[in-house]
């Protein structure tokens, strides 16, 4: 094997030496799914269902999303700490997912990660500089002498002193430690980071440390940044351009600014309004989202943001009802499924199998209710009863397909494709931006910088 | 439990005069942690107060004595820590230092709950939702079987979780992050309480769910009329749900003020690097604006300002006089705008050694029982 020396070597991966601009990384179709470990009937969890995208070189992309999107696991997988279920990462003409021996070794000196939680990511019984240094040692870099002077030039250049390389991690605050895992991460001199939640963890004073050192860093290095992160205005202030993920789906993607003045898709329009402004003075027009999302063991059919959409598209022939009755009927289908999901004990199966009581019994009181008050017309009223009977049977599957079936629209049965919806290339996936239907944005409260 | 609590206690005599319109009144509260090197000083002599129905902010870094307050008025510090004798702590008119525990288990019960922030370590993994929730009903009103049960589900449909029926014999693993925190203020809301205590609430839900939480809890206080004391190091959760800020650093409160005017005229200079740091207020700029260094962990009584050595404005002084709390409301500020700062640079109407001189006599006069207290704990 050829030993890589201080002077960088050619890696063996051509793409990873586009110019500035072009595709570092060309993501897609990926999925990573994680098996349920049971032996059967099992659903896998599906933590990144087919996502597309580019990373250009030199540019820091943003990824953010609620915790369980899975924004990690695509973060993972981007740097093979995970193992991709399919779809491909392209870099130049060879495919990361595939990648093995020396090329993969290659692809791991060249992307880099640092971690959440620098309280967990740096092993404590080793000193500063063992830290730093392991990735130089376990990619057999250069000579010891050299090894030591690449950390001494490390620490110094994450703002750290010399002095600090014999001492160890619990000595430091977690503003230094977040400074070490930087450093351990830019010692092979990798061309991609993923920088995965790495100032969540700190107070608001010692994250803008951070992201400056960040930012000098891209800067200094011309480096490509993975940014994954769930505080938006984090995001907002270091990334050129935003992915939006929800439910290991990517729904909006585009360039910084534009995904903030103007949001298109529902969800990135939902998230943005639940950011409390540091302004008392602010008018608070808020799209409170109901209920949680759903499991990523069992997506919904349709869109994956369709069980909380708040603009979601009625079906053909239903516009007449009236909007309490339309989200009690959505309130309906989200408790049948979160029973749905339910773990049922033992006991409980056994007094279903016998036909005694059960918790599960008692659907008739959130059908009292929801509907109890209100004047349902026979189109609804059908499928409501229907589906009633069929959950106080213990079949909340069979009732939630009956309401799909017959109260169901295109938001429910078809996955939305992506749509260009600017001149800047962005991109968002939901059926509202087809021309027969209103755009999200003529339908919801007005959100964003420019309104 | 609230006749009990409101009842004139022989000890709540001594107090200062100040205290009776507030529901709760915290007066130089000194609460230190003693270690086998040092005394932590974890709150060093603040003081504030919250009327009813008032939601008061207490916000900072972590380690500026934040939680260990919340923990103090709780009466949950337990040893190595303790209250120095100094402190005093006023609801509704009676004084909580030095209650014993039975007596504190019925103030906990019938006046003032709390909210932590990880619903998980809250909540017993091993019990229903329903069972934790009828305990409390049991313990502080003495419902017990089908009674408490009712009750139960309708406190869970009073937060907003759907099928109540269903989910209040499930157990917490069962309940989503959000769901929890739900659940968790619904336990708290079965002590019919004055005061609720929320440290941290939706520091660890997402924004959505955080969305949904604090609308839930400004229904309630609605509702019940509930004071709030909430603390966070989020300044945009301070901005939309508080009607006055705390800002603390390092044990002391720096800055007291209404909300809109601590936000349009922040006076300390650590506010001013707190609210410079967020992200999105500086949208446009390159390069985020910093403060350096770490927040000091407090192990002596103050002989200075704790804040001057990160301090852009610090001069000579700040590093030999303790500054103390100064009115700085601005003359474009509402008459009788509540605003304090602690820092030498006020009263700006003053020269800098007018300042000085004035902190230090104010520094005298008050500060000199605090420094006694601390030598007789030891």
């Amino acid at each position: 094997m050829s030993r890589p020396g201080p002077e960088r070597e050619a890696t063996g991966l051509a793409g990873l030496d586009c110019a500035p601009g072009e595709a570092l990384l060309s993501v897609r179709d990926l999925r990573t799914y994680y098996d349920s470990g049971e032996l059967i009937g099992g659903q896998p969890v599906k933590a990144v269902d087919g996502v597309s995208f580019d990373v250009r070189k030199g540019e820091t992309l943003g990824i953010v999303g609620e915790s369980g999107c899975g924004k990690t696991t695509l973060g993972r997988t981007l740097v093979r700490l995970e193992a991709a279920t399919g779809g491909e990462v392209r870099v130049g003409d060879d495919d990361v997912t595939q990648l093995s021996g020396e090329d993969l070794q290659a692809w791991r000196r060249n992307a880099q990660v640092v971690f959440q939680d620098p309280e967990s990511s740096l092993n404590d019984r080793m000193t500063v500089g063992e830290i730093v240094r392991e990735p130089l040692d376990v990619h057999d870099w250069g000579t010891p002498a050299e090894r030591r002077a690449r950390v001494r030039s490390l620490l110094e250049k994450v703002g750290l002193q010399e002095e600090h390389y014999y001492r160890y991690p619990h000595q430091f605050s977690g503003g230094q430690r977040q400074r070490v895992g930087i450093a351990r991460a830019l010692a092979l001199e990798p061309e991609f980071v993923v920088l995965d939640e790495p100032v969540s963890a700190l107070d608001v004073s010692v994250q803008a440390q951070i992201l400056n050192l960040l930012m000098d860093l891209q800067e200094e290095l011309g480096l490509t940044y993975l940014f994954i992160a769930h505080d938006l205005s984090v995001v907002e202030h270091i990334c050129d351009r935003v992915a939006v993920m929800y439910l290991g789906n990517v729904m909006e993607l585009g360039p910084t600014e534009e995904l903030f003045d103007d949001p298109a898709n529902p969800y990135t329009r939902a998230l943005l309004s639940a950011v409390p402004e540091p302004d008392p003075t602010a008018e608070i027009d808020r799209m409170t989202l109901r209920g949680t999302p759903p499991s990523p063991r069992d997506p919904p059919t349709g869109c994956p943001f369709s069980t909380r959409c708040p603009v979601k598209i009625r079906p053909d022939g239903f516009e007449a009802v009236d909007d309490e009755t339309w989200e009690a009927i959505e309130v309906f289908r989200e408790t049948l499924r979160a029973r749905g999901r339910a773990e049922r004990s033992l006991s409980e199966r056994a007094r279903e199998f016998l036909g005694f009581e059960t918790r599960f019994a008692t659907v008739d009181e959130v059908v009292d209710e929801l509907f109890a008050d209100r004047e349902l017309p026979g189109s609804v009223r059908e499928p409501v009863e229907r589906a009633s009977d069929l959950a106080r049977d213990g079949d909340e599957d069979a009732a939630l397909e009956h309401l799909r079936a017959e109260l169901g629209s295109v938001c429910d049965h078809e996955q939305p494709t992506a749509h260009g919806v600017d001149a800047t290339g962005r991109e968002s996936r939901c059926h509202r931006h087809d021309d027969e239907y209103d755009e999200p944005a003529a339908v919801g409260p007005s959100v964003g910088d420019a309104e | 439990m609230a006749a009990d609590s409101s009842r004139p206690d022989a000890d709540a005599g001594t107090a200062t005069e100040a205290a009776d319109d507030r529901l709760l009144e915290v007066e130089n509260l000194q609460t230190v942690f003693h270690t086998e090197r040092e005394t932590i000083r974890a709150v060093d002599g603040i003081s504030f107060g919250i009327a009813e129905g008032e939601t008061l902010g207490l916000v900072g870094e972590s380690g500026s004595g934040k939680s260990v307050t919340a923990r103090s008025i709780m009466g949950l510090v337990d040893s190595p820590g303790e209250l120095l004798p100094d402190s005093s702590i006023r609801f509704d008119g009676r004084e909580l230092t030095g209650l014993s525990e039975k007596q504190y288990e019925r103030v906990r019960g019938g006046g003032v709950a709390m909210v932590f922030q990880d619903p998980l370590s809250t909540l017993n993994p091993v019990y229903t939702v329903g069972n934790q929730i009828e305990e409390a009903l049991s313990l502080h009103r003495g419902l017990s079987g089908m009674d408490a049960t009712e009750k139960a589900i309708e406190l869970l449909e009073d937060v907003g979780i759907p099928d109540a029926a269903r989910r209040v014999s499930e157990y917490p693993h069962e309940f989503s992050g959000g769901m929890r925190q739900r659940a968790v203020i619904a336990m708290a809301l079965a002590c019919d309480p004055d005061l609720l205590i929320c440290d941290e609430p939706t520091t660890a839900l997402d924004v959505t769910i955080q969305a949904q939480i604090l609308e839930l809890l400004a229904e309630l206080q609605e509702e019940h009329g509930l004071a709030i004391l909430f603390i966070t190091h989020d300044m945009g959760v301070i901005a939309e749900v508080c009607d006055r800020v705390a800002v603390m650093y390092a044990g002391e409160v720096v800055e007291q003020a209404p909300v809109v005017e601590l936000f349009e005229n922040p006076r300390h200079p650590y506010t001013r690097g707190l609210l410079r740091s967020i992200p999105s207020t500086q949208r446009g700029a390159d390069r985020l604006e910093t403060i350096e260094g770490e927040v000091p962990t407090p192990n002596a009584p103050a002989t200075d300002c704790r804040f001057a050595p990160r301090c852009p404005e610090a001069f000579d002084a700040c590093r030999e006089v303790h500054p103390e709390p100064v009115p700085v409301a601005a003359e474009t500020a509402d008459e009788g705008a509540d605003h304090s700062a602690a820092c030498l640079l006020y009263p700006e109407n003053e020269t800098r050694g007018q300042a000085v001189e004035r902190h230090t006599s104010e520094g005298e006069t008050t500060g000199a029982g605090a420094a006694d207290s601390g030598g007789d704990a030891r």
